[in-house]
């Protein structure tokens, strides 16, 4: 059981309590000073195994929290579908029933399909984390960037933010939609409209197909990765077209707040959705996002998986 | 061999009766309807059922079930199929093409049939398809299949993508006198859509299926039956746009008919919050706002029939990623029930009303010589306790497939006993 968490799973954000998350938060402050020292190592999860099972690429997700479990002394298995039984046909279910089999403490999942966390949590002993279902949710990289964001800024109430990009297809989006209005923030999205869902205002955030008045007075401005496949497929023409209207870049951003923080999932198209000026400029926080990963990725292990000792 | 149904409220809505009365069968067919027992003279029946305080009425129609024989016997048999609508109060079913082979030529209609009359508990009407193996390419032998025992056709889960084909279809069926039915959904819109696009599919990150999908092709085929003069039927309608359509069609007197599933007025999308495989269907489970203007439409009488769209699955089929499993979910032996709870107690209809929207609505439709308790009319008798409890279980179902969202719902108005052509098919214990 989990030391102060009260859940077997970490699904999404949408069902986190702001008490919940704020301490995720609080306990990867004290996770990401262990990446500062010399010997990274705390004994916290020894004897844990977690398996990280995922079925779509990833490289950062799936390093964070290898790296995470490792810090931690976990055990930690990778398992990559294209090397698994599940080309040979093995179904999600029986995937689920085979690692339980093997008593893992934390199963992490990516997963193309929404839902894929949840049939696994109903399944097994294990925690669940999802690091990305389809285009439902990705909730360590909301509790990441609401972790840079509140280390920059001391505070998230009352902060406002503009998402970009293609709404429609982004779990980030939905995950941080959901995580920052809980913690008091206000939330914008833009993109073409045809990327943005029907809806969304219903969610409780503002809607622009414009990106220079959605930037204007926000205090921190996250880029979507636009996806080079969707190009032609019916939702914008060409990227060329959709960088000259939603791409950031120098000129626009002199529209923005001059402290504005500049954020991105990752991984960018330099030049598409955002300038490699923007990227590489002093508000960038995209490396702290990553380096921020990790710490996030121990506290959501350590607060799941449950270690004896303190992380320090 | 004679049944003497006693003292039961008939609720006969083709010939507006409803009245406390007897029901004696004889040799499969109504024989006499009367206040007062048979003549003495008659010989005694040789079986009566004791209806006192339940009400009997004409055997349910089904315009819209998969049977699945041939071809997926794991999922349904004409057997299994046939007990799960008997058990449900169905004595007769219309079965959809979409089998293996696909009933698009009169040897599949006979294999049917020829089933059917053997191993079947009721009444089959099959389906037969519009197009050579739903491909929406070439008309299929229509004639022949009205021949051999087809009751109207359909491409069912392949709508009708070319205008031309349909407007084709519409005019050479309509020689024959029968419906052309249209699962009503432009594939472009839908694209890989898996739920209704709205709140909840925003939220879920599901791919949505809007309800323009089902409304544009309402409209599009709605102006060829104007064109043809041929009865156009829209098969599970969902959206409240595809219903103001086929309302305006019917006040302007065109031959435009329609069916609603129980799943689509009883539920809507939130039931895929949990992502449970079995609120996925096709039509998609509607918002809120879509499920009030069914209940507008069958209040008011544009929708015709209540049809289950009965889709079995396997379990494992099922068991999958929301994105993966296919569409669909048994319906025959909840239909009554939801009817009763979510119609009749949600005052949407009255219990004669729901009657004849499994009865009368849907047998004159389709032209079939069912849904009446008339005199010398074949005895499908369904005998009915409306206000009795009972909560769904799928592991009794007389399904070969389990997939019903309804499992452990409570509902009001269970099915007592069901009798096919004289014939009890199914009695309920205890």
């Amino acid at each position: 059981m989990g030391t102060g968490l009260k859940r077997k799973d970490l699904l999404g954000t949408r069902d986190l309590s702001p008490e919940e998350i704020g301490l995720i938060l609080d306990t990867a402050i004290s996770m990401k000073e262990i990446a500062s020292r010399d010997i990274k190592k705390v004994p916290t999860l020894r004897g844990k195994t977690i398996i990280n099972l995922f079925y779509e690429p990833s490289t950062r997700t799936r390093t964070s929290f290898e790296i995470a479990g490792k810090w931690m002394s976990a055990d930690v298995i990778n398992i990559s579908t294209s090397s698994s039984s599940v080309v040979k046909g093995e179904t999600l279910k029986d995937t689920g029933l085979t690692l339980q089999a093997m008593h893992p403490d934390v199963v992490v999942i990516r997963h193309s399909a929404a839902g894929a966390p949840q049939i696994l949590a109903g399944l097994l002993k294990a925690s669940v984390i999802n690091a990305g279902d389809g285009a439902h949710e990705h909730p360590t990289q909301a509790l990441l960037d609401l972790f840079t964001i509140r280390e920059k800024r001391g505070t998230l109430a009352g902060l406002k933010v503009a998402i970009v990009g293609d709404i429609l297809h982004s779990r980030v989006a939905r995950s941080n939609i959901f995580a920052m209005q809980k913690m008091g923030m206000q939330v914008r999205v833009c993109g073409p409209a045809t990327m943005l869902p029907r809806y969304m205002d219903r969610l409780g955030v503002e809607v622009f197909s414009r990106i220079e008045p959605a930037i204007a007075d926000v205090d921190i401005i996250m880029m979507l990765r636009i996806q080079l496949e969707r190009q032609g497929g019916g939702l914008f023409p060409t990227l060329r077209e959709y960088s000259k209207l939603f791409g950031l870049n120098l000129d626009r951003l002199k529209a923005a707040k001059q402290d504005v923080l500049i954020m991105h999932p990752g991984p960018i198209n330099r030049g598409v959705e955002i300038s490699p000026e923007v990227a590489d400029g002093p508000y960038s926080l995209i490396l702290n996002q990553v380096e921020n990963g990790v710490a996030i990725r121990m506290a959501v292990l350590y607060l799941l998986a449950g270690g004896q000792a303190a992380a320090n | 061999m004679r049944i003497l149904i006693e003292g039961g409220r008939v609720i006969d809505p083709a010939n507006k009766v409803d009245a406390v009365l007897d029901v004696c069968i004889e040799d499969g067919r109504i024989a006499a309807l009367g206040p007062q027992p048979p003549a003495k003279n008659a010989a005694p029946p040789d079986r009566v059922l004791d209806a006192r305080g339940k009400v009997v009425c004409p055997g349910f129609v089904d315009l819209h079930v998969h049977l699945r024989e041939p071809g997926r016997e794991d999922k349904e048999t004409i057997v299994t199929g046939t007990r799960a609508a008997a058990r449900g109060g169905f004595t007769s079913v219309c079965c959809m093409p979409n089998t293996n082979p696909v009933n698009d030529n009169q040897s599949v209609t006979e294999f049917i049939l020829d089933r059917a009359r053997k191993a079947g508990a009721v009444n089959v009407f099959p389906v037969g398809a519009i197009t050579k193996g739903q491909q929406g390419e070439e008309l299929a032998e229509i004639g022949e299949l009205v021949r051999a025992g087809c009751v109207a056709i359909s491409d069912d889960g392949k709508p009708v993508m070319n205008a031309e084909i349909m407007r084709r279809a519409l005019e050479y069926a309509g020689m024959f006198g029968i419906p052309v039915i249209q699962h009503a959904e432009d594939l472009h819109m839908t694209g890989k859509g898996v739920m209704h696009e709205g709140l909840v599919s925003t939220e879920l990150g599901l791919q949505g299926i809007p309800a323009a999908s089902e409304a544009v092709i309402v409209a599009r085929d709605i102006l060829l039956a104007e064109l043809t003069g041929s009865h156009f039927h829209v098969a599970h309608v969902s959206t409240a746009e595809a219903i103001r359509l086929i309302r305006e069609a019917k006040a302007k007197g065109l031959h435009v008919t329609c069916e609603v599933t129980p799943h689509h007025f009883a539920t809507t999308d939130e039931a895929v919050r949990s992502f449970s495989t079995n609120a996925k269907m096709s039509p998609p489970l509607r918002s809120s706002r879509h499920v009030e203007a069914l209940k507008v439409g069958l209040t008011d009488g544009t929708i015709d029939a209540i049809a289950t769209d009965h889709a079995p699955h396997t379990v494992q089929e099922k068991e999958q990623e929301f994105d993966y499993a296919p569409n669909g979910i048994i319906g025959l032996e909840t239909a009554f029930g939801l009817t009763m709870t979510v119609l009749v107690e949600g005052e949407v209809l009255t219990l004669n009303q729901a009657i004849a929207r499994l009865t009368s609505g849907p047998a004159r439709i389709f032209n079939l010589p069912k849904g009446t308790l008339s005199v010398g009319a074949d005895a499908d008798v369904t005998i009915l306790d409306p206000t009795r409890e009972w909560v769904v279980d799928v592991r009794k179902s007389a399904s070969k497939s389990r997939n019903s969202p309804f499992h452990g719902w409570k509902l009001r108005g269970e099915v007592l006993a069901t009798i096919v052509e004289g014939k009890v098919v199914w009695e309920l214990e205890g």
